[in-house]
């Protein structure tokens, strides 16, 4: 038996789905809700919905977007020669921020992965090779993640697009900044090493 | 009088799945207590001391510290991240089903030294192999080897008579070789042949570069990798999904390609 009203066990239940969210959590956030005003509640419930109904993804890129395609895409200012493959959605934003790339981007929505089953088929590779077929791009940066799952997935890309004659090109791995030589691996190190630049 | 707070391990890293914001929990197969699994806190953080140490498959020195479910490793220090098997397709493919079938095969808190090291020389050799498959066909004899899992591949399994040159056959049930005649149809089998089971009986009992020195047409390569696919199958029930992965390369680039000459 619920000691809750049935509105509020319901609205601990759907919230108790979300990540990092227990019921202590759902619960706080429920009475929250109730002692605030209904315009509040309501703005949220809109919001909610709006997410789900208007965010959809971009043709072009497979990056979420809420219109097709999406403004990167879009923008007749930015280099169309260039794309970089990232792993995620959620990649492109941290791009973005440094301001110092233009080009346009292709998601993957994942990333190879032999033990876990997830195989190139089930990413958006061969969209990345159609949008390659007409030969404006002339470099593919792959933005791939430097771990296990990443390395596979930049591996075989390089091998399948090799084959087109694309200049490909991966982002440099080295210390970051804030860091310490000692603890630095030596994966990292080494590739710091090999693409050491001119100061 | 209680056990210390900390302790060291020397592991290979196997699996690593996210959790949280920037934590992961960490599967390693290490020396000293077999396979177990730990927190590294902050590795998916760009700055982070653990992140690029934690990384499978490599091999490293880890400080953890008792936790209250998990344990929490405090410090690693790589010994060997096997840079030349990151650096190629088939080679970092072969790793991902090598540590996919360790983690498969066995379970937390059961030390085995003779598997860490076949594990570690694995590696290593891979480093060195040229895309031949024996390195993988070796691992998977010797990791069954030193989990009670070793194939009868000299006499019957049945009437345990010895095998004679012919027409023998390969049961993943009863987990060896059948002679023609007790191969009556009530075990699940495949016709095995002399070659194969020659190529066996060898490297079941030699080092790994006797094993590497042996030349095999395709054909009996890959009588010795479906075999083996089989046999493990069997004794996981369910497929390695490492393995498809392995095929595809094979079938779509060519890499990996069957040891030899002939």
């Amino acid at each position: 038996m619920s000691f809750f009203a049935e509105p509020i066990a319901n609205l601990i239940k759907e919230f108790s789905k979300l990540p990092g969210i227990g019921p202590k959590s759902a619960q706080r956030l429920v009475y929250y809700l109730l002692r605030n005003s209904n315009e509040e509640a309501k703005a949220l419930a809109e919001a909610i919905l709006e997410l789900k109904e208007k965010i959809r993804l971009c043709s072009i890129c497979f990056n979420i977007t809420d219109c097709d395609p999406c403004v990167i895409c879009q923008d007749k200012e930015r280099d169309h020669s260039k794309i970089c493959v990232v792993e995620k959605p959620s990649d492109v934003l941290p791009l973005e921020r440094t301001g110092k790339y233009q080009g346009m981007y292709h998601v993957l929505h994942g990333a190879i992965n032999p033990s876990q089953g997830i195989v190139p088929e089930q990413l958006r590779i061969n969209e990345l090779l159609s949008r390659l077929q007409d030969g404006l791009v002339s470099e593919v940066i792959l933005a791939t993640n430097p771990n296990m799952e990443g390395e596979t997935t930049a591996l075989y890309l390089y091998r399948i697009l090799e084959p087109l004659g694309i200049h490909i090109t991966r982002l440099a791995r080295g210390l970051p900044f804030g860091g310490e030589l000692e603890y630095a691996d030596d994966v990292t190190l080494a590739q710091a090493l090999e693409s050491r630049r001119e100061f | 009088m209680t056990s210390p707070h900390t302790y060291q391990a020397q592991a290979i890293v196997i699996k690593q799945t996210k959790i949280g914001e920037a934590d992961k929990v960490v599967t390693l197969y290490t020396l000293e207590f077999g396979k177990l699994k730990a927190v590294a806190k902050g590795a998916c953080r760009p700055g982070s001391k653990l992140g690029g140490n934690v990384e499978p498959p490599n091999y490293c020195l880890v400080m953890l510290a008792k936790g209250r479910n998990l344990d929490i490793i405090t410090q690693s220090q790589t010994i060997d991240g096997f840079l030349k098997v990151k650096g190629d397709l088939w080679c970092i493919s072969c790793s991902s089903y090598i540590l996919e079938l360790v983690d498969a095969f066995t379970t937390e808190g059961s030390p085995n030294q003779p598997l860490f090291e076949l594990l570690l020389d694995t590696l290593k050799n891979l480093s060195l192999s040229d895309g031949d498959e024996t390195v993988l066909r070796y691992f998977e004899l010797h990791l069954l080897q030193h989990l009670g899992y070793r194939p009868q591949l000299r006499r019957c399994v049945v009437c345990n008579s010895p095998l004679k040159p012919g027409v023998n056959f390969f049961s993943p049930d009863q987990g060896g070789a059948l002679c023609s005649g007790c191969n009556h149809g009530e075990f699940t089998s495949h016709p095995i042949s002399i070659d194969a089971l020659k190529v066996l009986r060898l490297w079941q009992d030699c080092d790994y570069p006797t094993a590497s020195r042996v030349k095999m047409s395709s054909k009996l390569s890959s009588e010795l990798r479906l075999l083996m696919q089989e046999y493990i199958t069997y004794l996981l029930q369910r497929e390695v999904k490492s393995m498809a992965w392995l095929e595809e390369l094979k079938t779509g680039f060519g890499v990996g390609s069957d040891c030899g000459v002939n």
